[in-house]
């Protein structure tokens, strides 16, 4: 049920690039994980309701309290580049609007 | 052939918080860029979010507004996509459980009422600011990266485009009388996203929709809008088939142009937030927040024509923002006449505030004196005209009005024994204009009381001139 081409469109979401070989192995690799989580569906849940977490904690928040973050050159030191204070990224086009 | 028209418009609105959705770095529009910013804004690896308090209170306060039911336990859901805006590659929302469902507003289009459906309003955060330069770079600034967001979903109710902008308008009402928002279009507060189909009426599937963008402003949505319906329209009468499309407004030509076709659902691979724990709305927090909710603006319209004999009209302007009819209700507390504090807000207020481009709290006058000068002119304690000197003064500097006038000495003449010499003397010195009186030549009055006014100087009152005026020549 996973074929290459799902892969190959999984790669694509995440911006990943894989070569022939890459992608023969990640097929298979997760055509298995799809295997375990049928596995998995044949326990029966009848009454278990969705779980979504599961350490129990409930309604952690803050209030709403502004504070300044570090200084902007701080954050920058791990931008791969900038400039006047933005930061600077190849030309974005979205692929569907060119 | 005919056609029904079927509109959905999504809303986005910035919620008026200090600190961001999940972080807590500050939110302020027009700050230096990247300065409103923490490591958790930048996607740094390690960091956590967390759910700021306020903010999720604000949406409650919209949900509530907007007679949503409010989903008790809910929990937030990822989005992933990767774009420059938001390094983290995922919106932080509510996908599964949205915090707000099934709610309604009611809008007015002409005298029609009808109500609107909401499908739902969840809460999530903003992404940054692209600017794109010429020179083969995108730049990005990550100040507006995690602002507080509520999106509000409508049901397909609408079938004008007037039905679309009085639901627009309605809304945005509403929630600024929340005090959830600012909800200004110009400045990005609320941001609107429209969905519109036609289909042959009695058709009993939907057509296929286009999406409008770019639509900053109600009117552009009406617009763009009622464009579409025509473009439709045209193509369906010429046996072409509708493509979904999303399309762009131009607000030049008024027409809409292809942006791109849409192929296929995005695919978000949307899950649950593993770093937020669930929400759970208690009774105790929903009351509260349901205490502190203020009156909607309909029932103060209601209220301002069934017992304040205000017209609709009126009713309607003063109830645009909760400031405004905060500031009518105070003045006419302070003992003012309804609707002359209606005239004065509608007429010269407004149009301060249009010139100046600020907002009423922005300025210095205040319902008292508002209301104080409003009887100076009742009481003839000052003309109408010297009104609008008093009006420039009280607006720009927390003035007494009272105390003003008598210090300048704009107080307005309205004793007959001071004015009575006056007239007279004018009279003694214009026979021809008391024969031409006689003669029944009206203009003459009118010349005799220009003479009056000059005399001091603009400040008789001119209904008692008139009066001792017409007695005057009478008895000549």
């Amino acid at each position: 049920m996973i074929d290459k081409k799902q892969v190959q469109h999984v790669a694509e979401l995440s911006k990943l690039a894989f070569s022939d070989a890459e992608l023969a192995q990640f097929t298979d690799q997760l055509a298995d994980i799809m295997k375990m989580t049928d596995e998995l569906n044949a326990v029966d849940t009848t009454g278990v309701p969705v779980t979504t977490h599961v350490n129990g904690l409930q309604n952690v928040m803050r209030d709403d309290i502004a504070q300044t973050g570090p200084s902007r050159d701080v954050l920058m030191q791990n931008a791969p580049d900038s400039a006047n204070g933005l930061l600077k990224v190849p030309a974005i086009m979205d692929k569907e609007e060119a | 052939m005919n056609f029904e028209t079927t509109i959905g418009l999504e809303v986005h609105i910035e919620l008026k918080t200090n600190s961001k959705m999940y972080s807590p770095s500050p939110v302020n529009y027009g700050a230096e860029a990247n300065t409103n910013t923490n490591v958790i804004d930048w996607g740094y690896p390690g960091t956590l979010p967390t759910i700021n308090k306020g903010a999720y209170t604000l949406g409650m306060m919209v949900a509530t507004a907007l007679h949503a039911n409010i989903a008790r336990d809910t929990h937030f859901d990822r989005k992933n996509y990767f774009y420059p805006d938001n390094p983290k590659a995922y919106q932080v929302t509510q996908y599964e459980q949205p915090l707000g469902q099934d709610g309604y507003i009611e809008i007015d289009v002409d005298g029609q009422q009808k109500q609107i459906g909401i499908a739902e309003l969840h809460i999530e955060e903003d992404a940054g600011k692209n600017t794109h330069g010429t020179d083969g770079y995108s730049y990005v600034d990550l100040n507006r990266q995690g602002t507080a967001l509520i999106e509000i979903v409508s049901k397909p109710d609408m079938t004008t485009p007037e039905e679309a902008y009085a639901y627009l308008e309605t809304l945005r009402q509403i929630v600024q009388f929340t005090g959830a928002s600012d909800v200004k279009m110009e400045e990005g507060s609320m941001r609107v996203d429209t969905n519109i189909s036609i289909r042959p009426i009695g058709a009993t599937k939907y057509g296929v929709k286009s999406e409008l963008k770019n639509l900053n402003s109600f009117n552009h949505v009406r617009l763009g809008l009622a464009y579409e319906i025509k473009r439709q329209a045209a193509l369906l009468i010429a046996g072409e088939t509708i493509r979904p499309e999303t399309r762009r407004f131009d607000e030049k030509s008024g027409e809409t142009f292809l942006m791109r076709v849409k192929e296929g659902a995005d695919d978000y691979r949307y899950f649950p937030e593993p770093d937020l724990p669930p929400m759970h709305i208690s009774d105790d927090w929903l009351q509260e927040v349901t205490d502190h909710l203020p009156e909607m603006p309909a029932k103060r319209r209601a209220r301002y024509v069934d017992e304040l004999d205000l017209p609709e009209y009126d009713a309607g302007i003063l109830t645009n923002t909760k400031e405004m009819s905060d500031f009518f209700e105070a003045a006419v507390n302070d003992g003012a006449a309804p609707k002359q504090v209606s005239n004065w807000l509608m007429g010269e207020v407004n149009a301060y505030l249009n010139d100046k481009q600020i907002d009423l709290q922005e300025t210095a006058l205040t319902p008292a004196h508002l209301a104080e000068m409003i009887n100076l002119i009742k009481d003839g304690v000052i003309s109408s005209k010297i009104a609008k000197k008093v009006f420039q003064e009280i607006i720009q500097n927390d003035t007494d009005p009272k105390a003003w006038v008598e210090a300048k000495g704009m107080v307005q003449l309205s004793d007959p024994a001071q004015l009575n010499p006056i007239i007279t003397g004018i009279l003694d010195d214009n026979q021809q204009s008391i024969d031409d009186f006689k003669n029944g030549k009206d203009r003459a009055v009118g010349f005799l009381v220009g003479k009056i006014m000059k005399e001091t100087r603009g400040q008789a009152n001119p209904k008692v001139v008139n009066e001792l005026l017409m007695a005057a020549l009478n008895k000549r």
